[in-house]
């Protein structure tokens, strides 16, 4: 058991940086989510953390110990790759026990030790075959075990589900979670799939560009992205944006959007205050649809209803900006309909449109 | 459609015997009583086969002695490359470093300058540093022969290999040498093995150099050579040559037949 | 925030350069450089010193053009290739189309047809000459067939075509296998869906072929050209089997210089011209057959 203390990592591959300036602390026990497009640097960072990247600058602590230089096998982790890399040549029993062979652990402890995470795993009856003898999913279980086999420190797991089909992917991410519980170990799990993310990080760090652009928990994520990236790439369909003029301030801050005064929450008042111009945040479940004009509604015109299974999805137009709205599966409106859209004032979320950051409730 | 089936199939055939019948008539040359070959009008099948005119060849002078000659050139050059191009296959197979493309080029480059233009300035400084007639001296021209082939057969073979494999091992506490030897070896044997074979064909159908660089310590092509150039050798004896010549690479080939494509089809590139 | 002394050992400016691959390639690239770059070196300085003395000279050169033989070896050299060598890449190409057509015993026919890649030019010389010597299989058929009363001579030096025509058709014989597994190893690298949507678009097999496999195949058909066009150049074992020095060719040249006259100077200027040779014609290849980007 560990912490983990990432202290201004930089790493560049000649011109191009992969990680800029990076600096986290991962408690003890925590499950911790890279998440972000790719080319933004979580996977270096997680390869970085595992001592198979070497780094430009900065520092590794795990458990209070420098590791920046130690090898791989030195560091206390074990880590679980995209692929796997199950090694094929190995029956499963020698895949899971190659670590403790190569710590000198003692042949029996070997085998009780790779039963009981076989157990865990449910993969007892599969000791005994070859990686090409087994499913995608079944390999994955291997790749697992062959890490938690080790008893480390800190898990790092590198995108472990991609390669499975969806159903599979449910099915192990519920999994990786009981082992979490099970097992506490620091875990540093890299994904580009927001909902794994939200489903399985005690914390998420949202990277873009080599930095941690927020890094809290899933429901902080969410409900307050830290700025426009951060709602737009969480979220499905993410959150939406229109461009508003701020009207005044008395006691409520008044923003017009499309011609509709809305009276949301004060804000906090950034360095050279609120900008006349803002964009509004809002995400699909949290706007209400009226067929007729009310107070404080925008007025949008429908543009397309897709029924998803447990609900539907609304494309409107309000103005130029295109809005997206959760609605029950008995919503019906046929295309080209005037609707008016209430917005919860309470989960509108205002950013600076000339930086995208968050503008905070006060 | 079976137009277009019997089109495929009679080009087949017609393919199959242009590539088989040699073959096979050298074979049965080689088995052909000395008499008959010279006999006129000549059979096209003999009325029986004999041991007698391979039995000739190899009790010619020096057939032996440089079939071991060969044999044993072959298996040092097998070594040879090996311990100079596996190294740098590795290197050019996984890491990224700089000038890692011009030395790529430069291995490439090499099939330019084939035995022709190596063998003779080679000889003059041979004999400078005692090489010349030696075994050695020809392995070691069969092996800049053969690195270009072996490089990148070799390279391909790891690359095909997962680095993530050898990176897993390193994060399960194997130092880079135990990973390679623990992981990417065991996977890359038949790979490897299949080159080494390349190699040895290579080595042993190699005539041009051996010719040069030897006079006493003829390799079995060059003997062949000499005897035809120098010394007018029998029909019976060349056709007994040409088939034992063969037959070792027939066998070779159909070991690494699997291998074909990848052998070939990776030097391409 | 406070920075620990340690935190500015780390601060490196730069990356580490790992040293692990250039220790690896040493040994290759004093290899290459003792046995490719030393010769070459060596080839040309002998071409063009003077034995005894040392001193600059073309005499060698001047030796080599004015010999019986050089005209010969040059023109012979070079109808071979351009003989031989566009009917290897046609024949291995149309040997790969049909193996890569997957029949029913493609494999087969596959190891079957690549098996002269493992014969050397001197055993494929040695086959065919058990085919066009004077009591040859050629002339036994000929004879069956009642169209012959005396053996055919078809290997000598008053029938220089027979000689040639046997020549081509030896390396043909040989060396098609090679030029068939580098383009049949190319032709599967080009994914099915080109094929099928040419010929959802209404492309017929031939078209198809000529459009888009063959555009397609262009890296490959040049990696083939290059290769058998270097090694045509290598040409000797076989044409010193079937014709002995009848048909001069430049490598046979470049022995008979070295092993009958004792001249290295010469024989090397032979390898020289030879090097010249292929550098130039790799040069056009690349220049002239260049495929188009961006592909496989």
């Amino acid at each position: 058991m560990a912490e983990i203390e990432l202290r201004s990592l930089r790493k560049t591959y000649g011109k191009v940086v992969a990680i800029n300036d990076l600096s986290v602390h991962i408690p003890d026990g925590e499950f911790l989510v890279l998440l972000g497009p790719s080319g933004c640097g979580k996977t270096t960072t997680l390869r970085a953390l595992a001592g198979l990247e070497t780094l430009d600058r900065g520092r590794i602590l795990i458990g209070g110990r420098d590791v920046t230089l130690l090898a791989p096998g030195k560091r206390g982790i074990a880590m679980v790759f995209q692929s796997y890399a199950v090694f094929p040549h190995m029956r499963v029993f020698d895949n899971i026990v190659f670590g403790l062979r190569m710590r000198g652990v003692p042949p029996g402890d070997q085998r009780t030790r790779a039963h009981e995470v076989a157990d865990l795993l449910q993969i007892r009856n599969l000791l005994d075959r070859y990686p090409a003898q087994l499913s995608g999913g079944q390999r994955q279980r291997v790749a697992v075990a062959r890490a938690i086999v080790m008893r480390p420190d800190v898990l790092l797991m590198d995108e472990p589900l991609s390669n499975l089909d969806a159903l599979l992917r449910l099915h192990m991410r519920a999994e990786l979670k009981r082992l979490h519980r099970e097992l506490r170990a620091t875990t540093v799990y890299v994904t580009h799939d927001q909902v794994e993310a939200l489903s399985l990080g005690d914390r998420i760090a949202v990277m873009k560009e080599g930095e941690i652009i927020q890094c809290a928990t899933p429901s902080v994520i969410y409900d307050t992205p830290a700025n426009r990236f951060v709602g737009s790439f969480i979220g499905s369909p993410p959150m939406n944006f229109l461009s508003g003029t701020v009207a005044g301030a008395d006691g409520s801050l008044r923003v017009e959007v499309a011609g509709t005064v809305l009276a949301l929450p004060p804000r906090a008042h950034p360095a050279g205050g609120t900008p006349a111009q803002v964009t509004i945040g809002i995400r699909p479940e949290h706007i209400a649809v009226e067929f007729s004009a009310v107070p404080a509604a925008v007025p949008a015109q429908v543009s397309v209803l897709e029924p998803i299974g447990s609900h539907q999805l609304l494309t409107a137009q309000v103005g130029a900006d295109i809005v997206k709205v959760t609605v029950p599966p008995e919503f019906a409106a046929e295309p080209g309909r005037a609707v008016w859209l209430r917005f919860d004032p309470a989960r509108v979320r205002l950013m600076d449109p000339a930086t995208g950051q968050a503008i905070a409730v006060s | 459609m079976t137009l277009r089936r019997l089109g495929i199939y009679s080009a087949a055939l017609v393919i199959s015997a242009w590539v088989a019948v040699p073959l096979l008539l050298i074979s049965i040359a080689a088995f052909t009583p000395r008499d008959v070959l010279y006999q006129w009008p000549r059979p096209l099948w003999p009325e029986q086969f004999t041991l007698e005119t391979m039995r000739f060849f190899l009790r010619f002078t020096g057939v032996w002695q440089s079939t071991l000659n060969s044999v044993f050139v072959a298996v040092l050059t097998i070594g040879l490359a090996f311990a100079i191009a596996a190294p740098a296959s590795y290197a050019l197979a996984r890491f990224r470093f700089r000038g890692r493309d011009s030395l790529q080029l430069a291995i490439l480059a090499t099939k330019m300058f084939p035995a022709t233009v190596l063998s003779i300035p080679l000889a003059v400084a041979f004999i400078r540093w005692h090489l010349y007639d030696t075994l050695l001296g020809v392995a070691l021209v069969h092996t800049a022969l053969s690195i270009p082939f072996v490089t990148v057969i070799v390279t391909s073979v790891f690359v095909g290999i997962s680095y993530e494999l050898e990176e897993a091992a390193m994060t399960l506490g194997s130092s880079r040498a135990q990973a390679f030897l623990r992981v990417t070896l065991p996977m890359a044997l038949p790979g490897l093995a299949a080159a080494g074979i390349f190699t040895f064909v290579l080595s042993w159908n190699e005539v041009f150099a051996a010719t040069i660089l030897t006079l006493n310590h003829r390799t079995l092509p060059a003997l062949i050579v000499d005897s035809v150039i120098g010394a007018g050798a029998p029909l019976h004896f060349r056709f007994a040559g040409g088939f034992f010549m063969i037959v070792p690479a027939l066998i070779i080939i159909f070991l690494i037949r699997r291998y074909l494509l990848t052998l070939w089809g990776v030097t391409v590139r | 925030m406070v920075v620990a002394e340690a935190d500015l050992v780390l601060d490196r400016p730069r990356p580490r350069v790992n040293w692990t691959p250039y220790v690896l390639v040493l040994p290759a690239f004093v290899f290459l450089g003792l046995f490719f770059i030393y010769p070459m070196v060596q080839a040309i300085w002998l071409a063009v010193t003077d034995p005894q003395s040392g001193a600059f000279t073309l005499s060698h050169f001047r030796r080599m053009s004015g010999d019986l033989y050089f005209r010969q070896a040059i023109r012979y050299t070079l109808t071979i290739t351009a003989l031989a060598v566009p009917l290897q890449v046609m024949l291995g190409l149309a040997i790969a189309l049909l193996v890569n057509t997957r029949f029913r015993g493609h494999s087969a026919f596959l190891y079957l047809t690549a098996v002269p890649i493992g014969i050397s030019d001197l055993a494929a010389g040695l086959i065919w000459l058990s085919i066009f010597t004077e009591r040859g299989y050629l002339n036994a058929v000929l004879q069956k067939l009642g169209l012959i009363e005396v053996p055919a001579i078809f290997l000598s030096v008053e029938r220089p075509d027979w000689l040639l025509g046997a020549v081509v058709l030896t390396e043909v014989w040989r060396a098609t296998a090679i030029v068939m597994v580098i383009l049949l190893a190319g032709l599967q690298l080009i994914p099915k869906d080109y094929a099928e949507t040419a010929s959802v678009f209404g492309a017929g097999r031939w078209q198809t072929l000529r459009h888009v496999i063959l555009p397609l195949l262009g890296p490959s058909l040049q990696t083939a050209l290059i290769i058998r066009t270097i090694l045509a150049f290598q040409l000797f074992a076989t044409v010193v089997i079937l014709a002995g020095r009848q048909i001069p060719v430049l490598a046979g040249e470049a022995y008979f210089w070295y092993s009958l006259y004792r001249s290295p100077n010469v024989a090397s200027a032979y390898a020289v011209l030879i090097l010249l040779f292929s550098g130039s014609i790799t040069w056009l290849y690349l220049r002239f057959l260049r495929p188009g980007e961006g592909r496989a």
